[in-house]
C-alpha cells in the first residue's frame, strides 16, 4: 500500500485529504494543533460555544464547510492531531506527540504547513502586551481575549483592517490602525478589482466601519517605538516628518505573512528568491509538484496565497499526486481549479502591490532595536558583523547567532535579511537565507528517552 | 468551571479552556524573564512558533503557555530555576 | 596569469593557519589561498569545538602539544576573542572495566607528556560534578583541555590571514591542478589560472582531488559527525564531557546552550557540499544526554547539524610532503579531531614549505603509508 502523509490540517491539507479519500486512499494527516482548521479557521477549545458567525465573520460559511468536510473524513483518514513533524530525512518523517517520538516512512508527502506572521521589528516590540497580528487574532478566536483595552494595530496588510473590525465586534475600540503603507500605494489594490470584487468590497466595508467608529487610521507611517514601563503604554510613530505618540495598552504587530518552509527545505526541495514578496520560496509547478517527485506543496506554506487559494492548491496537489500514481483524475475539475488559481494569483499580485513588506524600514532601525527576540540580538550587532565582513546571512548567523534561537529565525529572518543587505549595500537576494535545520520545533529530551 | 493555580507562589484564577497564557496575563503577571537579562516577556505569536512564552514548572520542566490549558493546582514560575 | 610563491588550496583552519604562519615567517612571500566558499564554512566552522589533547594516539601528541601552545595565545594571534577557554574535560566510565583504559591514558599523558590530568573516583566525581548520573564509577579529568567557538575561530583565521597580506580568494573553486616540471598550475572552475612554485593541499575532505592529480590518492572516506544544541539553560556544566562506551559528548557554552555530538556518522555528499543530520541520531543523542546528566531531561533540542570530514582507515591524518611531486605538501583528512590540531598543523606546513623540514615528528602521517592502496585505486 502507498503511504501518503499530509502535514497540516488547514484549508490546504483538509482539501487535499478530501480528494485523496475520494480516490480511495487513506492518508495520514499530521497537525501540531489539537483540532483541524489550520490558522484562519482555527477551532475554539471544546466547551467554548461562540457561533461561527462570531468567530469567522464574513468567512463563516467557508469555515463551517471546511470543518464539516473534515469531520466527514473521520474514520477514512489516519488523523494525528497534536503531532509535530520535527524532522524529515530520506523519505522518513519524524514526529513527536504527547511525549513520544515516532517515525513514518512515506511514499508521497503533501506539505501544507501554512504561515506565520512576518515582522519588521520596532523598538520595544518585546514588551509584555505586544503580540503578533496573527497572535492577537488567535487570542480573540481561541480565547475570546484582546491584548489590552485600547490596543494599537501596527504594520501593514489586509489583516490589520480585518482585526480592527473583529475587535470592534468584540466591543473593543482600537487606539488606532497604523499602516506602514502610504494610502496612495494602497490604491494599487483597485487593480485587483476585476479578479476578486467580493474581497475588495469587504475590505472597503472594514475601512468605512473604522471611520464610523472614529478609529484613527494612519497610513504611510514610520513606526518609532513601543513605549512601556515595561508593559505597553504607548506607540510612537512618525508621519510626514512629524513625531506622534498615541496612548495604548497593547499592540498587535504584523506585516503580512511568511511561509513555513522548514520541512520543504529538509526534504531537499530547491528554493528561489521571489522578488515580489522578497522571500525565498520552495520550487513547485502550478499543481504543487516539486522536482523531488515524491513531495508536493500546497497552501501558504509554499507561498502566501490566502485561504481560498490554499483550498484550491490542496486539491490540485492531491490530484497531481494521484495522477503521478496513475490514478484517474477528473480533468474538468482540475482545469476549473487551475483557472480559479490563475485568477486568484492576479488578485494576490494586486494585494502584494497594495500592501508591500516595508523593507525600507530595516535600514532606519536604531542600532539598539532588538531584532532576534530569542537571543536578544540587536540591529547594531548585525551591522557590526556586516562591517566585519559577513557577506551573507549564513556567515552573519555564524558570527552573531541571529536565527540560532528557539524559533529558528521565523520571527527575525525577514528583517535580518533586509538589515544585512542594507548594511552591505547589496541586493537582497545576495544575502541568501537562514537555512532551517531539524528539529522544526524544539524537541523535548524527555519525550525521546521515554520511547527509546 | 473555575480553576486555580500558582505562579511564583501567587494564586491565579482561571476558567476551564483558558490557556496558561490567557490566565496569567489576565491576572496581570508576566510570563517569563528573558534569559539574557533584557526584561520580562509575555509571549508573542500565540501559535507555538515564536517560543517566547515558555514558563517553568515546579518539577524541572517547562510549558509553552500559549498551548497549555490551565490545570487545577498547577505550580509555575516566571524564572529559570538553577539546575544541579 | 597570476604568479605566486605558494598556493594553498582550502580555507579551513588548516589552510588559513598555514597561510598565517607562512606570512608571519616570510612577510615578503607571495601567497594565495583559494577557497570554494567562505573561509571556515566547512568542517572548521561547524565542528563541536573541543580543543583536546588527551585521549589522542601517542603519535599525535607532539603535534597536539605544539598546537596547544598556540591555542594558549590564540586571542593575540587572531586579534579576536573566540571563546577559547580551558574548561577541563571529563571522560566518564560507567563500568569498572573501563577504568583501566582511562588510567592508561592518564599515565601516557601525564608521565609521557606532562599534561595536567588526573583520575577521579566515583566519590570525587560526585563531589566536583554533582550533575553526573549515579552509576558513574570514575573519570579521567584533564585540566588542560578546553573548548572554543568554531564559528568564530574559523572565520577569525580567515580574517587574520587576509590582514597578513595573503591573497585570499573566496568563492574560488579549484577545478584542476598540475605540475609542469618547474611550477604548479591551478585552474579555477571559472577558468582563472594561477601559477606557483609550491602547492599546499588543505582541501579537507576533498583532499583527494589534489592528491589523485599527483598519483597519490588515499583511501579516505568523507562522513558527517552528528551535532545538536539545546536551548539556553542556567550554566552548570563546566567541563567538556564524554563517556567511555556510549556515543555521546557534550559541553555547555557560557550562554547556557548544551552543544552535543555523537555517532554514528552519517553519509555526506562532498560533491554537492551537502551534509545531513539524521533525526534518529538527534533523538538518540538527546536520550543519551539525559542518561549522563539527568538534569537535562527537561532540555529542548533546538537545532541539529553536521559537517563534512575526511576519515582515513587508521584514524590518522595525511600530513607531510608529497611522495610523487617535489614542492607539494599535504595536510588533510583529520579524522574528526583536527580542530585542536589546526594551529600546529599550520606551523608545521609553513616549515615544510619554507625549508622542507619540520621540528615536529610527523612520520606517522606520511602519505606513503597508503601507497599500495593508492596504487590499487589507480589501477581500478
Ligand atoms: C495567525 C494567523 C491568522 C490569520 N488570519 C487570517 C484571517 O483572519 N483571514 C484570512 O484571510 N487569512 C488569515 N490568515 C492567513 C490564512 O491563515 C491562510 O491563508 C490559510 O490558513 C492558509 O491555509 P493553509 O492550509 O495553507 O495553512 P494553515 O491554515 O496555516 O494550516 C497549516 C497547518 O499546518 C500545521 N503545521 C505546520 N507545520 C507543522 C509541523 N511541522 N508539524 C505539524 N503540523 C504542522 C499547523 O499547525 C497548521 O494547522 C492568517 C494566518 C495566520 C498565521
Ligand atoms: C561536525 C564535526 C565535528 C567535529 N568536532 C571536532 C572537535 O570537537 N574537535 C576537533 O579537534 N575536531 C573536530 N572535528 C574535526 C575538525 O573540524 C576538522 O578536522 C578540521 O576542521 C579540518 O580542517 P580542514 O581545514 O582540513 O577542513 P575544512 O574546514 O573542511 O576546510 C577545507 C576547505 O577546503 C575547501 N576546498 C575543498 N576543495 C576545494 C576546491 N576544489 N577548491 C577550493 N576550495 C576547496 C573547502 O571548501 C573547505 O573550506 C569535527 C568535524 C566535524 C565535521
Amino acid at each position: 500500500m502507498t503511504t501518503i502523509v499530509i502535514v497540516g490540517a488547514g484549508p490546504a491539507g483538509v482539501r487535499a485529504a478530501e480528494c485523496l479519500v475520494a480516490a480511495g486512499c487513506r492518508p495520514i494527516i499530521l497537525d501540531e494543533n489539537d483540532r483541524s482548521g489550520g490558522q484562519i479557521y482555527r477551532r475554539q477549545p471544546p466547551g467554548f460555544v461562540r457561533s461561527a458567525q462570531t468567530l469567522y465573520g464574513t468567512e463563516a460559511a467557508k469555515a463551517e464547510a471546511l470543518h464539516r468536510s473534515f469531520d466527514t473524513l473521520a474514520g477514512k483518514v489516519d488523523y494525528r492531531p497534536g503531532t509535530i513533524a520535527w524532522g524529515l530525512h530520506a523519505g522518513v518523517i519524524h514526529t513527536v506527540k504527547a511525549g513520544r517520538v515516532d517515525r513514518i516512512a512515506f511514499d508521497r508527502l503533501i506539505l501544507a504547513t501554512g504561515a506565520t506572521d512576518r515582522i519588521m521589528p520596532v523598538a520595544g516590540w518585546t514588551r509584555p502586551g505586544v503580540f503578533s497580528m496573527g497572535g492577537a487574532q488567535i487570542a480573540l478566536k481561541f480565547q475570546g481575549c484582546v491584548p489590552g483595552r485600547r490596543p494599537a494595530l501596527v504594520g501593514t496588510g489586509p489583516l490589520l483592517y480585518l482585526l480592527a473590525n473583529q475587535y470592534l465586534k468584540a466591543g473593543v475600540t482600537p487606539a488606532g490602525v497604523f499602516d506602514t503603507t502610504p494610502f496612495r500605494r494602497q490604491l494599487r489594490l483597485v487593480g485587483g478589482l476585476a479578479w476578486d470584487p467580493r474581497t475588495l468590497l469587504i475590505g472597503l466595508r472594514y475601512r468605512l466601519e473604522l471611520v464610523r467608529w472614529g478609529v484613527p487610521v494612519r497610513c504611510g507611517i514610520d513606526p518609532l517605538a513601543i513605549e512601556g514601563d515595561p508593559a505597553v503604554t504607548g506607540f510612537v510613530y512618525a508621519k510626514s516628518g512629524k513625531r506622534h505618540v498615541i496612548a495604548c495598552d497593547g499592540v498587535a504587530l504584523g506585516h503580512g505573512l511568511r511561509s513555513e518552509t522548514q520541512l520543504a527545505e529538509l526534504a531537499g526541495v530547491s528554493f528561489a528568491f521571489d522578488r515580489r514578496t522578497r522571500q525565498w520560496l520552495p520550487q513547485r509547478d502550478e499543481e504543487g509538484r516539486t522536482p523531488l517527485g515524491t513531495v508536493y506543496l500546497a497552501g501558504d506554506g509554499a507561498g502566501i496565497g490566502g485561504a481560498d487559494v490554499a483550498e484550491i492548491e490542496g486539491k490540485l496537489a492531491a490530484w497531481a499526486l494521484l495522477h503521478d500514481l496513475n490514478a484517474a483524475v477528473d480533468d474538468g475539475e482540475r482545469t476549473r481549479a487551475l483557472r480559479q488559481l490563475r485568477r486568484a494569483a492576479r488578485f494576490r499580485a494586486a494585494l502584494d502591490a497594495g500592501f508591500p513588506w516595508p523593507h525600507d524600514i530595516a535600514a532606519r532601525l536604531d542600532d539598539g532595536v532588538v531584532v532576534c527576540r530569542c537571543e536578544t540580538l540587536t540591529a547594531g550587532e548585525l551591522r557590526r558583523v556586516a562591517a566585519e565582513g559577513a557577506p551573507d546571512l549564513g556567515r552573519a548567523k555564524a558570527l552573531s547567532r541571529i536565527g540560532m534561537g528557539r524559533c529558528q529565525g521565523r520571527y527575525c529572518g525577514s528583517a535580518c535579511a533586509e538589515i544585512l543587505s542594507a548594511a552591505l549595500g547589496c541586493d537582497i537576494a545576495d544575502v541568501g537565507r537562514l537555512r532551517p535545520q531539524a528539529p522544526t520545533k524544539p524537541l523535548h529530551v524527555d519525550d525521546v528517552e521515554a520511547s527509546l | 468551571m473555575p480553576l486555580s493555580f500558582r505562579v511564583d507562589g501567587r494564586e491565579v484564577l482561571a476558567l476551564e479552556g483558558d490557556t496558561v497564557l490567557t490566565a496569567v496575563l489576565l491576572a496581570g503577571i508576566r510570563l517569563r524573564e528573558s534569559e539574557f537579562g533584557d526584561g520580562p516577556r509575555s509571549g508573542f505569536c500565540l501559535m507555538r512558533a515564536c517560543q517566547d512564552c515558555w514558563m517553568w514548572t515546579d518539577h524541572n520542566d517547562r510549558i509553552q503557555a500559549c498551548a497549555t490549558f490551565v490545570n487545577q493546582g498547577m505550580v509555575l514560575s516566571t524564572r529559570n530555576p538553577e539546575l544541579t | 596569469m597570476s604568479v605566486y610563491d605558494t598556493i594553498i588550496i582550502g580555507g579551513g583552519i588548516m589552510g588559513c593557519s598555514t597561510a598565517l604562519h607562512l606570512a608571519r615567517a616570510a612577510p615578503r612571500m607571495k601567497i594565495a589561498l583559494l577557497e570554494r566558499g567562505l573561509c571556515g564554512a566547512q568542517a572548521s566552522g561547524v565542528n563541536f569545538g573541543n580543543v583536546r589533547s588527551n585521549g589522542r594516539p601517542v603519535s599525535q601528541m607532539p603535534l597536539s602539544l605544539r598546537s596547544r601552545e598556540i591555542w594558549s595565545r590564540i586571542t593575540e594571534l587572531l586579534g579576536v576573542d573566540c571563546e577559547y577557554e580551558r574548561t577541563g574535560a571529563l571522560k566518564i566510565a560507567f563500568r569498572d572495566e573501563d577504568l583501566a583504559v582511562l588510567e592508561g591514558h592518564v599515565r601516557d599523558a601525564r608521565d609521557g607528556f606532562g599534561l595536567a590530568v588526573e583520575m577521579l573516583g566515583s566519590a570525587g566525581l560526585r563531589q566536583l560534578f554533582p550533575w553526573i548520573a549515579s552509576g558513574a564509577v570514575g573519570a579521567r579529568h584533564s585540566l588542560d583541555d578546553g573548548v572554543a567557538n568554531p564559528r568564530l575561530v574559523a572565520a577569525a583565521f580567515g580574517a587574520a590571514t587576509r590582514r597578513h597580506g595573503v591573497d585570499v580568494r573566496e568563492n574560488f573553486a579549484v577545478a584542476s591542478v598540475s605540475h609542469s616540471g618547474a611550477a604548479f598550475s591551478v585552474v579555477g572552475e571559472g577558468g582563472a589560472a594561477l601559477v606557483a612554485r609550491s602547492l599546499v593541499n588543505c582541501a579537507g575532505a576533498w583532499g583527494n582531488l589534489v592528491a589523485s592529480s599527483f598519483g597519490e590518492a588515499v583511501p579516505m572516506q568523507a562522513l558527517g559527525p552528528q551535532m545538536g544544541v539545546t536551548e539556553p539553560l542556567p550554566f552548570f556544566i563546566l567541563p567538556s564531557t564524554s563517556t567511555v562506551n556510549s556515543p555521546i559528548y557534550f559541553r555547555q557554552v557560557r550562554r547556557g546552550n548544551i552543544v552535543f555530538g555523537g555517532g554514528p556518522r552519517a553519509e555526506v555528499r562532498p560533491d554537492l557540499v551537502r551534509h545531513y543530520s539524521l533525526p534518529e541520531n538527534t533523538a538518540r543523542h538527546a536520550a543519551l544526554l539525559r542518561s549522563v546528566a539527568p538534569a537535562l531531561k527537561s532540555a529542548r533540542v533546538i537545532r541539529a547539524w553536521s559537517g563534512i570530514e575526511g576519515y582515513l582507515p587508521d584514524s590518522l591524518p595525511i600530513l607531510g610532503p608529497s611522495a610523487t611531486t617535489p614542492g607539494l605538501v599535504h595536510g588533510f583528512g583529520f579524522c574528526g579531531s583536527g580542530f585542536q590540531l589546526g594551529p600546529g598543523v599550520g606551523a608545521v606546513l609553513a616549515e615544510l614549505v619554507l625549508g622542507g623540514a619540520t621540528t615536529t615528528p610527523i612520520a606517522a602521517f606520511d602519505i606513503r603509508r597508503f601507497a599500495p592502496a593508492a596504487a590499487q585505486e589507480t589501477r581500478a
